[in-house]
C-alpha cells in the first residue's frame, strides 16, 4: 500500500504509545431509557413541530388524491414497488427506474413509504429499498409525501438504530422539510431538498 | 498569525455590527439547545457515553483505521491517505481530473477548509462550488467563516442581498427567505449537472463502512447523492468504532448543534450501491497535524470534538470577538485547544490565552472535552516549548527568588508600597492596561503584628 498509508499508521502507533497492550478497542455500551409514551401520537406531535404537515389516513389512495389536488401535484415519481392500495386515483404516477435528475426535476412530487420512523424526534428513515425508492427520487421534486405505517414506528433513536444494524442502506434521516438559518439566524423552511413534506400515517 | 488573538480580538471588538449579531445568534442558539437538552432524560449518561466511544476510537485508532479502510473498499469504495493538507488535496483533483471535470460540487466542511481545498483545486484549474447557504456567502464575497455552525452570521441580511446582487446578477430583496430561494435558483442547475461531489463527514464507522454526513438544507444530499462521483474528505478522528455508536452521536450532535430535536436531512452510505447514487465513492483519511494532537495525552481529548459548536455559544470571550479574532476554521473554546495544537504551539502561541477559563464549555461539551484544564496545560506547554511570554516567565522567576527569602519579601512589600515595586512597573502593564492595580495597604501584616506583639 501507500508510503503515506504506512506513514500515517506509524505516526498513530507513535502517538498512542502510553495506551496499554489489551485495553479493549471498543466502548462499553450504552442502553437507552425506557419511554412509557405512545409512539405513534408523539411521532404526530414531532413532525408536526418541524412545519411538515401530519395527518392519519385509514383511506390512504384517497387521502393520497387529496394531498396531491391540494399540493397541484399531477405528475408523481414513484417506486415501481409502491403497493397498488398505495396508488391515487386521478393521479399519474412516474415509475422511477432510474429517471435522470432532469427527468425528476420535471415532477410535481414523490411518492413514497419508508424503512422505519423515530417518534422522539419527528423522523422517518429512507432506506433505498422497494418502499423507500432511491435517495434521488425523494430528494429533487419539490414535494416528498411519505407514508408511515403505525407499526413502523419506534420510540428512539437507539432503536432506529439497532433495527437497522447489519443493513447496507444507503440510509436517509428525514426530520420535517430542508431548512436553514444561515441568514441572521432566521429560519427558512425549504431550501435544496423539498420545500414541502406531507406525511400519512396508516396501517 | 499576524500579532496573534489579543491584537485580532481589539479589532473585533470595535465592530459593533458584529458584536449584535453575534449576541443575537449566541442567545439564541444557547436558548434552542438548553431547552431540547432539557427534555432528554438520560443526557448525562449519552455524554458520558459519547466521550467514551470517541475516547476508544482514539486510544485505538490505527486498529479502527484499519477497519474502515477494509470496510469501505468491501463496499466498493476507495480508501486515500494524506498525511497532510496537500496530499488530501491532490487525491481530490486527481479524481476530479479523472473525471474530466473542472468544477465540483461541495457540501460545507470544516476539513476541507483547514486544508485550503477551493485554493488548491483552483489552482488546478478545478472550481469548487460551495452549495451550502453560509459558505456560498462566504465565498462569493471571498470573505472568511467566523462560526462552525453559521459561518456568515457576522453579515446582515442587507449585505447578503448585495453580495448576490454583485456577485450573482440577480435583484432580491433583503428577506432571508427570499435570498434563500435566489441560492436555491442559483444552485440547481449545478446539482443536477456537476459530475463530481466533493463532501467532508461528521462519522465515518470502522465496523461497516458508513460514511455520515448531518445537515439541513439539502446540499449535502444533492453533493453526495446527485454526481457521478463523490470524494469525501475526513480527518482521521472522525471514525466511530461500531455502528451502533450512532445511536449515542446522532442524539449528542443535533441538539448539541442547532438545537433541534434532529436535523432535517442525515445521510449515511456505504461505498457505492447500484442504480442508486454516485458510481464511485473515494474516501481521503486525512491526518493534517491530529497525530501531533493524538500524542499529547492531555491535549489528545481535544480530537473527540464532533463539531457542533455549542462551547462557542456559551463562551463569553467568543460571544465579543466572534470567530475572525482567532484566525483559524476553527474558532472559540475548541479553536484555542485545537488549532495550536494541529498547526504548531509557534503558529498560534497565544490561542490558550484567548478563554476566561469559567469552565462553560465544558458543561455543555456533549463528549465532555474538559477545555479548560487543556487550555492551562498548553499555556504550560507554550511556555516551556516557545519561550513566550518571556515577560511572565522572568516574573515568576523574581517572585520565586522573593518568596524564597523573607527579608527579599519584606523588602518587596516595602518597595511596592511606593508603587515601585518591580511587578508595578513595564513588566504589568499588559495586565493593569484593562485593570485596577490595588493600592497596597499602608501597614503589611507582619508590621501590624510586630507592633503588637512589642
Amino acid at each position: 500500500m501507500s508510503a503515506a498509508r504506512d506513514e500515517v499508521l506509524a505516526r498513530v502507533r507513535a502517538a498512542l504509545r502510553d495506551v496499554p497492550a489489551g485495553e479493549p478497542v471498543e466502548p462499553p455500551g450504552y442502553e437507552p431509557p425506557a419511554t412509557g409514551y405512545d409512539p405513534v401520537q408523539r411521532f404526530a406531535e414531532r413532525v408536526a413541530d418541524y412545519q411538515a404537515t401530519v395527518r392519519e389516513a385509514d383511506d390512504l389512495a384517497q387521502t393520497i388524491a387529496r394531498v396531491c389536488g391540494e399540493q397541484g401535484a399531477n405528475r408523481v415519481g414513484v417506486p415501481p414497488a409502491l403497493p397498488a392500495e398505495w396508488r391515487p386515483p386521478g393521479v399519474e404516477l412516474v415509475e422511477d427506474r432510474g429517471l435522470s435528475p432532469q427527468a425528476l426535476d420535471a415532477l410535481d412530487g414523490a411518492l413514497t413509504g419508508c424503512a422505519l420512523a423515530i417518534a422522539e424526534t419527528g423522523t422517518f428513515v429512507l432506506d433505498g429499498a422497494e418502499r423507500s425508492g432511491r435517495r434521488a427520487l425523494t430528494l429533487v421534486p419539490d414535494l416528498h409525501i411519505c407514508i408511515v405505517e403505525r407499526s413502523q414506528v419506534v420510540a428512539g433513536v437507539s432503536d432506529a438504530i439497532r433495527a437497522l444494524e447489519g443493513r447496507r442502506g444507503p440510509f436517509t434521516f428525514v426530520s420535517g422539510p430542508s431548512a436553514t438559518s444561515d441568514i441572521e439566524l432566521d429560519r427558512v423552511e425549504g431550501v435544496h431538498g423539498p420545500r414541502r413534506l406531507e406525511v400519512l400515517i396508516t396501517g | 498569525m499576524k500579532e496573534g488573538f489579543p491584537a485580532a480580538a481589539r479589532e473585533a471588538l470595535a465592530n459593533s455590527q458584529l458584536r449584535r449579531n453575534l449576541g443575537h445568534a449566541t442567545s439564541t442558539i444557547r436558548a434552542k439547545r438548553a431547552r431540547v437538552v432539557g427534555e432528554v432524560p438520560d443526557w448525562e449518561a449519552l455524554r458520558e457515553a459519547g466521550a467514551e466511544i470517541k475516547d476508544r476510537a482514539l486510544r485505538h485508532l490505527d486498529v479502527h483505521l484499519e477497519r474502515l479502510e477494509e470496510a469501505v473498499t468491501r463496499a466498493g469504495g476507495t480508501v486515500h491517505w494524506a498525511r497532510d493538507g496537500a496530499e488530501a488535496c491532490a487525491a481530490v483533483a486527481e479524481v476530479a481530473r479523472a473525471h474530466g471535470s473542472n468544477e465540483v460540487i461541495k457540501v460545507k466542511s470544516l476539513a476541507s477548509d483547514e486544508i485550503g481545498l477551493n485554493e488548491a483545486l483552483e489552482r488546478a484549474g478545478i472550481h469548487a462550488v460551495e452549495t451550502d447557504l453560509a459558505e456560498l456567502i462566504i465565498q462569493l464575497d471571498d470573505d472568511m467563516q467566523s462560526h462552525i455552525l453559521v459561518p456568515a452570521i457576522h453579515r446582515n441580511r442587507a449585505e447578503i442581498a448585495q453580495i448576490f446582487h454583485r456577485e450573482l446578477g440577480v435583484d432580491v430583496s433583503d428577506v432571508p427567505a427570499e435570498l434563500t430561494a435566489a441560492a436555491r435558483a442559483h444552485l440547481r442547475a449545478k446539482f443536477l449537472s456537476v459530475k463530481v461531489g466533493v463532501s467532508g463527514a461528521n462519522f465515518a464507522v470502522a465496523e461497516t463502512g458508513h460514511v455520515v454526513v448531518v445537515e439541513s438544507e439539502g446540499n449535502g444530499r444533492m453533493c453526495t447523492t446527485l454526481p457521478e462521483v463523490l470524494v469525501s474528505v475526513v480527518g482521521i478522528e472522525k471514525v466511530l468504532p461500531r455502528w451502533r455508536d450512532l445511536e449515542v452521536m446522532l442524539q449528542l450532535l443535533p441538539r448539541s448543534s442547532t438545537g433541534e430535536r434532529m436535523n432535517p436531512y442525515t445521510s449515511i452510505w456505504s461505498g457505492v450501491s447500484d442504480g442508486d447514487g454516485p458510481r464511485e465513492f473515494h474516501l481521503v483519511l486525512l491526518d493534517g497535524g491530529r497525530t501531533d494532537v493524538l500524542a499529547d495525552e492531555v491535549g489528545r481529548d481535544a480530537l473527540r470534538c464532533i463539531r457542533c459548536s455549542a462551547c462557542l455559544n456559551v463562551c463569553p470571550v467568543y460571544e465579543r470577538t466572534g470567530g475572525h479574532a482567532y484566525e483559524s476554521i476553527y474558532p472559540g473554546p475548541i479553536g484555542a485547544i485545537l488549532t495550536p495544537q494541529l498547526r504548531g504551539l509557534d503558529n498560534a502561541p497565544t490561542l490558550p490565552w484567548a478563554s476566561s477559563l469559567c469552565g462553560a464549555c465544558y458543561e455543555v461539551c456533549p463528549v465532555k472535552i474538559d477545555i479548560p484544564s487543556i487550555l492551562v496545560h498548553l499555556r504550560g506547554r507554550v511556555v516551556r516549548e516557545t519561550g513566550t511570554p518571556p515577560t511572565e516567565r522572568v516574573a515568576m522567576a523574581a517572585m520565586a527568588r522573593v518568596f524564597a527569602s523573607r527579608r527579599a519579601y519584606e523588602a518587596a512589600q516595602r518597595a511596592a508600597r511606593f508603587g515601585r515595586g518591580p511587578l508595578a512597573g513595564a513588566a504589568l502593564r499588559p495586565w493593569t492596561r484593562s485593570r485596577e492595580l490595588p493600592e497596597p495597604p499602608s501597614q503589611t501584616f507582619r508590621e501590624w503584628w510586630r507592633e503588637r506583639g512589642a
